[in-house]
């Protein structure tokens, strides 16, 4: 009776191995020492009031940003013993990981990188900035925001558990079947996968209408579609993708389910199932997911480099045309994952030449770039140093997706290191370099100081070296048939001083990861001296530099109005002022806990279903409905700050500043 | 800026050296060369499968690797040299013209969709052809009719029988070099990538249905084969070589197994049963007198699909007609 009312779960499920032991330890460690602390420093209703239950859509993103460099360390951490591992697993040695355990890792690498790094870091600073600069006071839906986050946090959780119980999936980070179907995976691991990325997926899914509506909807006066920033454009269409693609998504991983949970055949080997289908509806997702990463970052970079260039954005309306071309086009194209299917010469060569054809309204926007720095006056602050970081790199990372989307060429290199190479390449140098840059970027209108410029620089060196000693050695041992996903290789073969020389990348990457984190503390320590009473410390082109930094939680005491691009840097030179008239009542969000309740049962939702706990599942989901139903009885969510209010608190930030 | 500059002036990490521009320069430059000598030491005497092909695809395969690359470098040349170019030549403090305002130039905007999109234009049709023309369904021109080999994938090694010869064999597949070998590959596994880098590219090998590779050797040698798609546990070690022996060679290979040399052992379902159990395996050498086992692997995924006809395989226009040859890997391509 007591074992059926715990589903499956079982006690061998606890340990696995002293190498996750180690895990398991650091993490149960830092957890208690988190909650200790808090404890100690009675920080609990600081924390709740403050941030927990914030509607802000900026303290959101900032909540965002620590949950994504968590668990950037934690993905940092599973890339480091894979490297260890493929650097001593040669010939005779097993290296110091078993093959299930090594595949666990790597499944893990790929889907904590993609969902809960890339994703959590993408969310949080457009949270951060979006608003701020379509001179709005807050995003369209602050609950919906807030339940959003709460939804992805549950994922994490979801995917982090596996380490302490159970296991994670041992099947790649895009889990093909059959392998990924019960006969070849029936533990608990690809249940984990599936419903923490089903979870998450769901929040991402709202974030995108959320911030789609924002900026259909929330724009200050007088900024027309043509009038906005780039970067609010490439958020955009990085958020139609999300809303067009992640459908996709939850219905696959739905169907996978079924499969996993109720013994259907929608994509087992037999019985009517088809892997090939799971295999489209997966990239269909997963391809347009690469332009949702890429797209903002290649927003920031636009407006980072006017910025930094003293200088118009070069060829505005192309880079807007480039960017809803990419949009539509990246739907088109996603059998280029997988031509080595056989689908024929026809399939292969329209999805190779769509690829291709991705690749100029790519160009065009790197050639806008570099004629925007073209007669500027060019600094080279932290942000510009990580543009510099990624044109450098991420052109190499294009080149070779041409390459790759040759089918005949694919057949030779699919699945091979330089596959492996390839996506890193522009993973990092475009993704990765593009939000450390936005992060550097509007790091002082959040906080209100800056960051450490040369602990900055010293890490963006870091970077760029440890990345190119990485992957060189990667394209190298592709081009020696080295394929992905090997956790031992015969010796005969020469690859071992590669992955070793790869393996000392790595280490050179994590030094620049100390960096980081040794400029984000400095900078804290530091915090007087760098502080920025301007609000306009980059001598900025866009609203989010017309306020105070900190930024207020209201914005824009009273809300701007626009006639040009570039309005406030127009505005700085003459241009029409674009705060005027009287100060008005406005609105905010009260403080809500309905997004961590949901959060909370969601994510006990998930557990039930791994586990096969079915009353808890049905409990968590009543707790769901019973949140939503609770808040529609909730008649004050909101409070009003009166005209004279907004004047002082208006007046008060301004005396603060000077 | 000077509001940032006097910022900074005051927050100074001591142990953290001042760079110049210059010393900066140099540092990379030094830094890549060190690095290029250290790749170039490293490499040598090391085989680099798909550059050093020895098959007639991969040799195709290659040159349209380097035909590609090629043109990929003509295009991140001069985006190297106006990035570094503009970098210096604009950065703050030069005596150069200055134009906050230049926005756009239709001329300029016009030469940098063009030559994309000519350079995209010779690659797509140079992608059409080679779809085609490289298709691994697409039986290799030549005078000799092919080898036909059955290839299973299994948890975690390679059958490969032959089905005229009427034998079989485990991680080593042996064939004539410079004839053409049509390899018929499917899987009682989990899906795998059957792949000989110096031959020719790979395809996937997938349950319930029948992928088609022609590849031929040119040159005599054992080149090495792998799975290149994660299949479990034992995924590592799913290795084989391919043997590419001279006509006589492949002769007394063949005959070898045919006549029950030491260690050959029979084939039939039972056998295979025992085989298809996960584990890995070394080189097992077998004869068979059912020539009918890659059929029946197969078909055993079909099962419950032969009462409808909405299965992809006939549902789909070109796509799946391709690669899911009906029900019983006819031979209709």
């Amino acid at each position: 009776m007591f074992a059926s009312l715990l589903g499956r779960m079982e006690w061998h499920y606890f340990w696995h191995g002293w190498v996750q032991f180690g895990g398991q330890l650091a993490m149960v460690g830092g957890v208690l020492t988190l909650l200790a602390g808090m404890t100690y420093f009675k920080k609990w209703g600081w924390l709740w009031r403050e941030w927990l239950t914030t509607q802000d859509a900026k303290r959101i993103g900032v909540m965002y940003i620590i949950v994504a460099t968590v668990m950037l360390l934690r993905g940092f951490g599973d890339a480091i013993m894979l490297k260890l591992q493929q650097a001593l697993a040669s010939g005779h040695s097993d290296g110091f990981l078993q093959p299930d355990h090594f595949q666990q890792i790597f499944t893990a690498h790929g889907t904590i990188m993609i969902f809960f790094v890339a994703m959590g870091l993408m969310f949080g600073l457009i949270n951060l900035v979006l608003p701020l600069m379509l001179g709005s006071r807050d995003v369209a839906f602050p609950l919906l925001n807030s339940t959003s986050f709460y939804l992805y946090v549950a994922g994490v959780v979801l995917a982090n558990i596996s380490l302490l119980y159970g296991e994670f999936g041992a099947v790649g980070w895009l889990a093909y079947p059959p392998l990924s179907e019960l006969a070849y995976s029936p533990g608990p691991g690809v249940d984990y996968w599936l419903w923490s990325i089903q979870i998450a997926g769901v929040g991402s899914l709202l974030s995108g209408i959320n911030f789609i509506v924002t900026i259909l909807r929330l724009r200050a006066k007088g900024m027309t579609l043509m009038k906005m920033p780039v970067f609010a454009w490439s958020v955009l269409g990085s958020m139609i993708l999300v809303v067009f693609a992640f459908p996709i998504l939850t219905g696959t991983l739905f169907m996978l389910s079924l499969d996993r949970t109720l013994g259907m055949h929608y994509f087992t080997a037999d019985l009517g199932g088809n892997a090939m289908m799971y295999i489209n509806l997966i990239w269909a997702w997963g391809h347009p997911e690469v332009y949702i990463l890429i797209l903002p970052a290649f927003g920031m970079f636009s407006e980072i480099v006017a910025t930094m260039s003293r200088k118009r954005l070069f060829g505005y309306k192309t880079m807007v045309y480039a960017l809803m071309a990419i949009t539509v086009l990246s739907y088109l194209v996603w059998a280029h994952h997988f031509f080595t299917m056989g689908a024929g010469g026809n399939v292969n060569a329209f999805f190779g030449i769509m690829t291709m054809v991705i690749a100029i309204p790519t160009g065009v926007k790197v050639f806008n770039w570099l004629f925007t720095m073209y007669k500027g006056r060019i600094e080279f602050f932290t942000p510009m140093w990580w543009f510099m970081a990624f044109a450098t790199t991420f052109v190499i990372g294009g080149a070779t997706g041409v390459i790759l989307a040759v089918p005949a060429i694919d057949f030779q290199v699919h699945n091979s290191l330089f596959l492996v190479a390839h996506f890193h390449n522009t993973i990092i140098g475009g993704v990765v370099f593009g939000y450390f840059a936005g992060f550097a970027y509007w790091f002082p209108k959040i906080f209100g100081f800056r960051l450490h410029e040369r602990l900055g620089k010293a890490a963006v060196s870091c970077w760029v070296g440890g990345f190119l000693l990485t992957f060189i050695p990667i394209y190298i041992l592709g081009m020696m048939g080295a394929t992905r996903r090997l956790d031992h290789y015969d010796p005969s073969l020469g690859w071992q001083s590669l992955f070793i020389v790869s393996g000392v990348g790595t280490l050179l990457i994590g030094l620049g990861v100390v960096f980081q984190i040794a400029q984000l503390a400095y900078s804290v320590w530091k915090r007087h001296e760098l502080r920025d009473t301007s609000g306009d410390p980059w001598d900025g082109r866009t609203l989010e530099w017309s306020v105070p930094s900190p930024a207020p939680q209201y914005n824009f005491a009273r809300l701007p109005v626009v006639v040009a691009r570039d309005a406030w840097w127009e505005a700085k030179r003459g241009g029409k002022a674009i705060f005027s008239g009287a100060y008005s009542d406005f609105t905010l969000p009260k403080n809500s806990g309905v997004g961590v309740f949901i959060g909370a049962f969601v994510a006990m939702f998930g557990f039930a279903m791994i586990w096969h706990i079915w009353w808890l599942a049905v409990l968590a989901l009543v707790g769901v409905a019973t949140t939503l139903i609770r808040r529609t009885y909730e008649e004050e969510t909101e409070y009003v700050v009166t005209a004279d209010e907004a004047k002082r608190l208006d007046m008060k930030s301004q005396k603060a500043a000077a | 800026m000077p509001k940032v500059k006097a910022i900074l002036s005051k927050v100074n990490i001591p142990s953290l050296p001042t760079i110049s521009r210059r010393t900066l320069v140099l540092l990379w430059v030094v830094a890549g060369v060190l690095f290029v000598g250290l790749l170039v030491v490293l490499l040598r005497g090391h085989s680099f499968p798909l550059l050093q092909t020895r098959g007639e695809v991969a040799s195709r395969q290659r040159d349209l690797l380097i035909f590609a690359t090629v043109l990929a470098v003509l295009v991140l040349l001069p985006v190297y040299i106006m990035l570094f170019g503009f970098a210096w030549r604009y950065r703050a403090g030069h005596k150069r013209t200055y134009k906050p305002n230049w926005d756009g130039d239709s001329r300029v905007e016009a030469v940098w969709w063009g030559v994309p999109i000519i350079i995209i234009l010779v690659l797509s049709v140079v992608t059409w052809v080679t779809s085609h023309s490289l298709d691994p369904f697409k039986p290799l021109t030549s005078t000799q009719k092919p080898l036909k080999i059955q290839v299973i994938a299994l948890q975690w090694k390679w059958l490969f029988i032959y089905p005229e010869e009427n034998i079989a064999s485990v991680n080593e597949v042996a064939f004539p070099a410079n004839q053409p070998v049509e390899f018929s590959i499917t899987s009682d596994a989990p899906m795998n990538s059957f792949w000989i880098p110096q031959l020719g590219g790979q395809i996937y090998a997938m349950s319930g249905m029948s992928t088609k590779l022609n590849l031929k050797a040119d040159v005599v040698g054992d080149y090495r084969g792998m799975s290149s798609n994660i299949s479990g546990k034992g995924f590592a070690d799913m290795t084989f070589t391919a043997r590419a022996l001279s006509a006589t060679g492949y002769n007394n290979w063949v005959q070898h197994i045919e006549h029950h040399a030491l260690g050959v052992e029979h084939l039939d379902m039972d056998e295979y049963k025992q085989l298809a159990k996960p584990g890995t395996s070394g080189v097992k050498y077998f004869h068979i007198h059912d020539p009918s086992i890659f059929d029946t692997v197969v078909a055993k995924y079909m099962h419950g699909m032969q009462s409808t006809d909405t299965d992809t395989a006939s549902e789909d226009e070109d796509n799946h007609t391709h690669n899911v040859e009906g029900h019983m890997n006819t031979e209709d391509m």
